[in-house]
């Protein structure tokens, strides 16, 4: 039994139900119900169209359990009536769950659980295990999710904002326990970008994969953070990073600039040095405000005061970062990190050590502590 | 989505605003205070926030490393001058808004006479598994 062609089926069986105007929740729960008679019948039985299997018997199974004895005799005349399920427009079709499952009713959460569901095809389980919450919790989100777009109906086309919003929610999850939601983010996304033609779906595709291609030079062996500048380039993944980059220059050529677009642009700047000291930081700056332009993100403004840093000095570094807020995340260590390269270790070890109490994870905490510790034992 | 702990204290705290000790409460008062406690709990389950609750005993102890091939050493009768954790609840929601709101919520169960406690829940976020890559 071939489970990834199966998860690769799930999300466009799920949508034609609901395109044949389905309940959601009704229409899942027969998908479901479909997967195990699959999972029984095809080892000894296998489909000629693996595809219209799964539509013939969740159907069955949808209106199954729909029919009521009243109403049994018209029902049955609607299944005669149906045609027969053909080489169906499947992109179609799955490009409504994206919608669906991204709606904006639903909060982040409920969104990002539905779509890893629905869309990506994971078990319950599995998705609990990847958000550490227990299996209870994430079917009562899922559940609910599911009641809330209940009554929705897809006559115009939903916002892609949204839906690539949404992916990157689970790209930034990273992974945990046996399902990796980078991975599973860049295939659902690769599935949106064969669906629709956007230039910031293929913008989101090239800044998941510039960022996933660098993943392995990302931490130490026990855990530790490793910087941008102090990674070893020759563990980063140069065919995805050829890829990422083909595919952010056939977006931009297009002229519709997105956040998105910037950002893997920022990102391709990066992976194009050969070296850390080789990085085009004018260019980045650049980049930098082409995206303030785009979007009045303050965690834009102060990577951009980083960036200035490193284009024009520290001391510009510095002069960029005194007008930003200092209560945004990170304020502190980019300060520090300032400093340090402005030839002021005890100004910087002192704002390193305080950044690391306000850090939000572990691998955070223990680099900017090592940072301090190092610019301490030097004086 | 992000983790709090919700922390509540038999000592360590700032006094509670309805500060009666619970062997006072009549036995309806405590029914109704653990009734509430465990609808709370079910309404974040129901609402898919919910991932972990325990209670503790306050017999807690401090224990100490005393050198190779020695017992730990664990401290004496002086416990009662500790800080001292009753339970916790662990809740995964949108907003840290949020968190606030629903430890509001809890530190208004029932005690003497029925009236809130008003206890003070401390609330403290999980650092968070992985690294966002947005910032990198």
């Amino acid at each position: 039994m071939n489970e990834t062609l199966l998860r690769g089926l799930t999300p466009s069986v799920l949508g034609i139900l609901v395109r044949r105007g389905a309940d959601f929740a009704a229409a899942e729960d027969a998908v479901q119900d479909a997967l195990v008679e699959a999972i029984r019948v095809w080892p000894t039985d296998p489909p000629r169209d693996p595809k219209g299997w799964l539509v013939t018997a969740a159907w069955r199974k949808f209106l199954d359990a729909t029919r009521a004895d009243a109403a049994r005799r018209r029902r049955e005349d609607l299944v005669d009536e149906e045609p027969a399920p053909g080489p169906a427009p499947a992109a179609d079709d799955t490009l409504r769950l994206y919608f669906l499952c991204a709606h904006p009713s639903l909060t982040p959460s409920s969104a990002v659980a539905l779509t890893l569901r629905a869309v990506g095809g994971l078990t319950t389980r599995q998705i609990a295990q990847a958000y550490l919450v227990p299996e209870a919790t994430m079917a009562q989100r899922i559940s609910r999710a599911k009641r809330t777009v209940a009554g929705v109906r897809f006559d115009r086309p939903g916002d892609v904002a949204t839906v690539l919003r949404v992916l990157y929610l689970v790209f930034n999850e990273g992974y945990s326990g046996d399902v990796d939601l980078a991975a599973e983010a860049i295939r659902l996304t690769r599935q949106l970008a064969a669906a629709i033609d956007h230039p910031e779906v293929a913008g989101l595709l090239a800044l998941m994969l510039l960022h996933h291609a660098r993943r392995a030079a990302r931490t130490s062996p026990d855990g530790g953070l490793v910087p941008l500048a102090e990674q070893d380039r020759g563990r980063w993944d140069t065919r995805m990073i050829a890829e990422g980059v083909a595919i952010l220059q056939a977006a931009l050529v297009r002229d519709r600039l997105g956040e998105y677009q910037a950002q893997a642009a920022i990102a391709a700047l990066h992976a194009d040095a050969p070296a850390a000291e080789e990085t085009d930081w004018v260019q980045i700056v650049e980049w930098y405000d082409e995206l303030m332009r785009l979007t009045d993100n303050p965690v834009v403004r102060l990577n951009r005061a980083v960036a200035v840093g490193e284009a024009d000095g520290p001391r510009a570094g510095l002069a960029a970062l005194a007008a930003l807020d200092d209560s945004l995340p990170r304020h502190t260590a980019v300060a520090a990190y300032l400093h340090e390269r402005d030839g002021d270790p005890a100004t910087a070890a002192r704002l390193y050590a305080e950044a690391a109490h306000k850090a939000g994870n572990l691998a955070e905490r223990n680099h900017l502590t090592r940072r301090a510790a190092h610019l301490n034992a030097l004086r | 989505m992000a983790k709090y702990l919700l922390l509540k204290h038999y000592r360590g705290a700032p006094a509670s605003v309805n500060d009666v000790p619970m062997d006072r409460w009549t036995p309806e008062e405590i029914t109704a205070h653990v009734g509430y406690m465990n609808d709370f709990a079910d309404r974040l389950k129901e609402t898919g926030e919910f991932v972990d609750s325990q209670a503790l005993t306050p017999q807690g102890a401090w224990v100490r490393y005393d050198g190779e091939g020695r017992p730990p050493v664990t401290d004496g009768p002086f416990a009662e001058t500790k800080d001292l954790i009753a339970g916790w609840m662990i809740i995964d929601v949108d907003t840290y808004e949020r968190a606030v709101e629903l430890a509001g919520e809890l530190s208004a169960a029932p005690g003497a006479g029925g009236k809130p406690i008003h206890e003070w829940l401390e609330v403290r976020p999980f650092m968070s598994p992985s690294q966002h890559t947005i910032a990198e």
